[in-house]
C-alpha cells in the first residue's frame, strides 16, 4: 500500500492482506539497496497468521522512491513516522543488515514503539570497506557485485535455492541494480558512520533475537555476538553454512526462528 | 573488478544449483522421480500453497531435480529464474502465453526453426496472437513492424538456414524503445558462445534437446528470465502488473520484483498448461550440461575444420558460415560470436537434388536424421526430406537450394569426419 510519510509517498508491502487495526503489527526493514521483496515469504506468512505486516521500502528504495536518508538515526525516526502514518502504536520490528541497525536504533530511541526486536545479519559497528564505499560513491556496478559476492556464502554462490528454480545470485544482483544513483552509497555511508551502536543496544528494552550466518563475511557472527553483552534480553541463533543474505539462503530456518520468537 | 570474483563458467556448469544431498550426501544430482511430496503438517502444506514457505507440491509445477537444472541454466545465462519444460517448443509457448493474449502481436525474425515458424504463423493466430515476420538483418524492419498491440520481439541468434546473425544489442534497443521485451531462442549458441542477457535481451529459451543435453537422449526445454525488463514502467503487461484472480489477486511485479515474469510463468503456465519436464529428463540434461564448455569447444573446432575443408572442395558450390569472409554477417560474427558461430551450417553440393541424395546415401559416420546438436555428427538434405514437396523456385524463396546439405557437426575426430565427407562428395559427383 502507498502511504504518505512526512508528506512524501512511501510504499509498504502488507503481505497481500488488508491492514486490520486490531491486530498486532510486524515491521520488516530491508538492507541497503534492496526492497520489501526480500521479505516476501516472511511477509506472506505473518500476514496470513494474524499480524499486520508493514514491509517498508525505505526512502530511495523500491517503490518508495525519492531521496535516500543519510543516517541510521534519520531512518529510525522515519520508521516511527511511518508507524504514525499507518496508525500503528507499537510493533515488532525485524531488520536485516542496514535495516537491523535501523531497527535497533528505533528500539533505542523509541522504546515505547517496539515490542520485540529481531536483528538479522547484524553487527555493531558495521564498518564498510574502502573498495566497496568508493565503488558505491562512484555508482560503479562493482559495488553491486561486491555486495552480491560477499553477501552470499560460498554455498550460496552455487545456489541450491529453497525456492525452486530461482538463482539467488542473479536475483540479488538484479534487485541491487534497481537502486538509483547514490542510493547504495548513502546507505553504506550511513552504516559506516553509525558509531554509537553499542550505546543504543544498551538502551533496547524489549526482547531481542539475533539471527546470524556462520559464514557471513559482511557482518561476522563473532562481531554480532558482542551485542549479547549489552542488550538486556537477547538470544542468538547462528545458521550454519549461511552468509549475509539469510532470507535468500535459509528462508525456512529463518521463518521458523521468527515464528518461534514473535509468537 | 578488484576483490571477489564470481565462479567461472566451467565451475557453474558442474555445480550451480546443487548442494550435496542432505539425506545421503549424494554427489550426483539425485533423480527425484516423484509426482508429489509428503507434507510435514497441515500448517506446512498451507504455507507452501500460499507462498509463505518455499517447497514442492506437485512435479508439474516444481521438482527438486528439475530445480537444479533450472538454477544451472540461470547461472550460465545470468538470469534470475528458469522453468524446465517438456520441450523447446513448450518453453517458447510458455514465454509467449505468460505475457501475450488474444489481440497481441509479435514481431519476429523470419529466419527461424520450422517449428517456431509454424507456432507463430499457423497456430497462435487461432488464439488471437498475430506475428509479422521481418528480415533479421534489418533493425528498421523490426521497428517499422511494431504496432500499438505489439508485445514481443523475437529471433534466433543464428537464423535458419543462412545463419543470419541477429544484432541483439540493436534489436533489444528497438524493443525497449517501444516498451516491449526481446525473446531469444539460444538453442544453437548456448551460453558458452553467446549470453543474450549481456547484450540486452530480456527472455531466453533453449531447446535443451540439442547442445545443452548434447547426447540425443532426452527432449526438453528451458525458459530463462533475465530479470531486467521493467514491466511496471512499460505498462503494457497486465498479467504481471495487475491483480491475478488465479492466485488470490497477487500482483507479480509487486511481490516478486525482478522475478515477476518467471513467477507468473510458473504459477500460471506451468500449473495450467502443464508442459512439464520429467525429472529423469532433467537428470539426463544435467549430465550434458556438466560438459557443455568442453563439448562446445570441440564442436566449434571440428566445425571450423570442416568449413575450411568444404570451402576448398571442388564438389562444393558454396559454404554458409559467418566466419567465412563472404558471409553477410562476417563482421558482426567477430563482434558478437568470437568463440564460434555454432556447429550447424549448410553447404551446397554441385549437381543439385540428385547429387544431394547421393551424397547423403554414401555417408556412414554422419547420421541422416531430423535433429541437430548431438555429440554425434548429423546430416540432412532438405530438398529430399523436410522440403521435398517444394520445387526449385520455392526452395530458393526459403533460402535453400536443391543441393543444400545441412550438417550438425559432432565431436568425433575431425579426420574421420573429413574422410566420411570426402567419400560422399566423391560419390555425389559420379554419373
Amino acid at each position: 500500500m502507498k502511504i504518505s510519510v512526512n508528506g512524501h509517498p512511501a510504499y509498504v508491502y502488507t503481505g497481500a492482506r488488508e491492514f486490520i487495526p486490531e491486530q498486532p503489527s510486524v515491521v520488516f526493514i530491508h538492507g541497503n539497496g534492496l526492497d520489501h521483496s526480500v521479505w516476501l515469504l516472511q511477509s506472506r506468512y505473518f500476514s496470513h497468521h494474524g499480524r499486520n505486516v508493514l514491509a517498508v521500502d525505505m526512502p530511495g528504495h523500491g517503490r518508495s522512491g525519492g531521496a535516500p536518508l543519510e543516517s541510521i538515526t534519520d531512518m529510525a525516526d522515519w520508521i516511527v513516522d511511518m508507524l504514525d502514518a499507518a496508525g500503528v502504536d507499537k510493533a515488532m520490528v525485524v531488520g536485516h543488515s542496514m535495516g537491523s541497525l535501523v531497527a535497533m536504533e528505533t528500539a533505542a530511541r523509541h522504546p515505547d514503539r517496539v515490542s520485540k526486536l529481531a536483528l538479522i545479519a547484524t553487527a555493531s559497528p558495521m564498518p564498510v570497506s574502502d573498495p566497496l564505499l568508493n565503488a558505491a560513491r562512484e555508482n560503479k556496478h562493482d559495488a553491486f557485485d561486491m555486495i552480491n559476492l560477499w553477501g552470499h556464502s560460498q554455498y550460496g554462490q552455487m545456489g541450491g535455492n529453497q525456492a525452486p528454480g530461482m538463482w539467488m545470485s542473479g536475483s540479488a544482483i538484479r534487485l541491487l541494480e534497481r537502486s538509483g544513483p547514490g542510493v547504495l552509497f548513502a546507505g553504506l555511508n550511513a552504516c559506516n558512520e553509525y558509531k554509537h551502536g553499542m550505546e543504543s543496544a544498551a538502551k533496547v528494552q524489549c526482547p531481542t533475537l539475533l539471527v546470524l550466518g556462520s559464514l557471513d563475511v559482511m557482518t561476522p557472527a563473532r562481531v554480532a555476538r558482542k551485542l549479547e553483552q549489552v542488550i538486556p534480553d537477547v538470544r542468538s541463533e547462528v545458521l550454519n553454512n549461511c552468509g549475509h543474505l539469510i532470507m535468500a539462503e535459509k528462508p525456512n530456518q529463518l521463518l521458523d526462528l521468527l515464528v518461534d520468537f514473535l509468537d | 573488478m578488484a576483490g571477489p570474483k564470481y565462479p567461472g563458467f566451467n565451475t557453474l556448469a558442474l555445480h550451480a544449483g546443487q548442494q550435496p544431498d542432505d539425506s545421503f550426501g549424494a554427489r550426483a544430482v539425485p533423480i527425484y522421480q516423484t509426482t508429489s511430496y509428503v507434507f510435514k503438517s497441515t500448517e506446512q502444506a498451507a504455507s507452501i500453497f500460499n507462498g509463505e514457505r518455499p517447497g514442492h507440491v506437485y512435479s508439474r509445477i516444481t521438482n527438486p531435480t528439475n530445480a537444479v537444472l533450472e538454477e544451472r541454466i540461470c547461472a550460465l545465462e545470468g538470469g534470475v529464474g528458469a522453468i524446465a519444460t517438456a520441450s523447446g517448443q513448450a518453453a517458447m509457448h510458455l514465454a509467449i502465453a505468460t505475457i501475450l493474449g488474444a489481440g497481441s502481436h509479435i514481431v519476429s525474425s523470419r529466419s527461424l526453426y520450422g517449428g517456431s515458424h509454424n507456432l507463430l504463423s499457423y497456430t497462435l493466430p487461432r488464439f488471437g496472437i498475430e506475428t509479422t515476420f521481418v528480415d533479421p538483418r534489418d533493425p528498421d524492419a523490426f521497428a517499422d513492424a511494431i504496432r500499438p498491440n505489439t508485445r514481443l520481439l523475437f529471433g534466433e541468434i543464428l537464423g535458419n538456414p543462412g545463419l543470419d546473425i541477429l544484432n541483439v544489442p540493436v534489436i533489444s534497443e528497438v524493443a525497449h524503445d517501444a516498451g516491449i521485451p526481446l525473446l531469444i531462442d539460444s538453442t544453437f549458441t548456448t551460453p558458452w558462445l553467446f549470453k543474450p542477457f549481456d547484450f540486452g535481451a530480456d527472455l531466453i529459451f533453449h531447446s535443451a534437446t540439442k547442445f545443452i543435453g548434447g547426447h540425443g537422449v532426452a527432449i526438453g526445454g528451458l525458459l530463462v528470465d533475465g530479470g531486467r525488463f521493467d514491466w511496471d514502467a512499460s505498462g503494457k503487461f497486465p498479467t504481471l502488473t495487475e491483480p491475478y484472480e488465479g492466485f488470490h489477486n497477487l500482483v507479480f511485479t509487486e511481490e516478486y520484483g525482478p522475478s515477476a515474469f518467471i513467477m507468473r510463468a510458473r504459477k500460471e503456465g506451468a500449473r495450467d498448461f502443464g508442459a512439464c519436464m520429467s525429472p529423469t529428463t532433467a537428470f539426463h540434461l544435467l549430465q550434458g550440461m556438466e560438459t557443455l564448455p568442453l563439448r562446445i569447444e570441440k564442436h566449434i573446432d571440428n566445425t571450423r575444420t570442416l568449413v575450411q575443408y568444404l570451402d576448398q572442395h571442388d564438389a562444393v558450390e558454396e559454404v554458409t558460415y559467418p566466419e567465412l569472409p563472404g558471409h553477410p554477417d562476417h563482421e558482426l560474427a567477430k563482434q558478437l560470436l568470437p568463440k564460434g558461430c555454432g556447429a550447424v551450417f549448410s553447404f551446397v553440393v554441385k549437381g543439385g537434388r540428385a547429387a544431394g541424395r547421393k551424397f547423403i546415401e554414401r555417408l556412414s559416420l554422419f547420421s541422416h536424421l531430423a535433429n541437430v546438436g548431438d555429440a554425434k555428427s548429423l546430416v540432412i538434405h532438405p530438398a529430399s526430406t523436410t522440403h521435398h514437396r517444394m520445387d526449385a523456385a520455392a526452395l530458393e524463396a526459403a533460402g535453400i537450394k536443391e543441393g543444400t546439405i545441412r550438417l550438425s557437426v559432432g565431436i568425433e575426430d575431425a579426420d574421420d569426419l573429413i574422410g566420411d565427407l570426402g567419400r560422399a562428395l566423391h560419390a555425389s559427383q559420379k554419373g
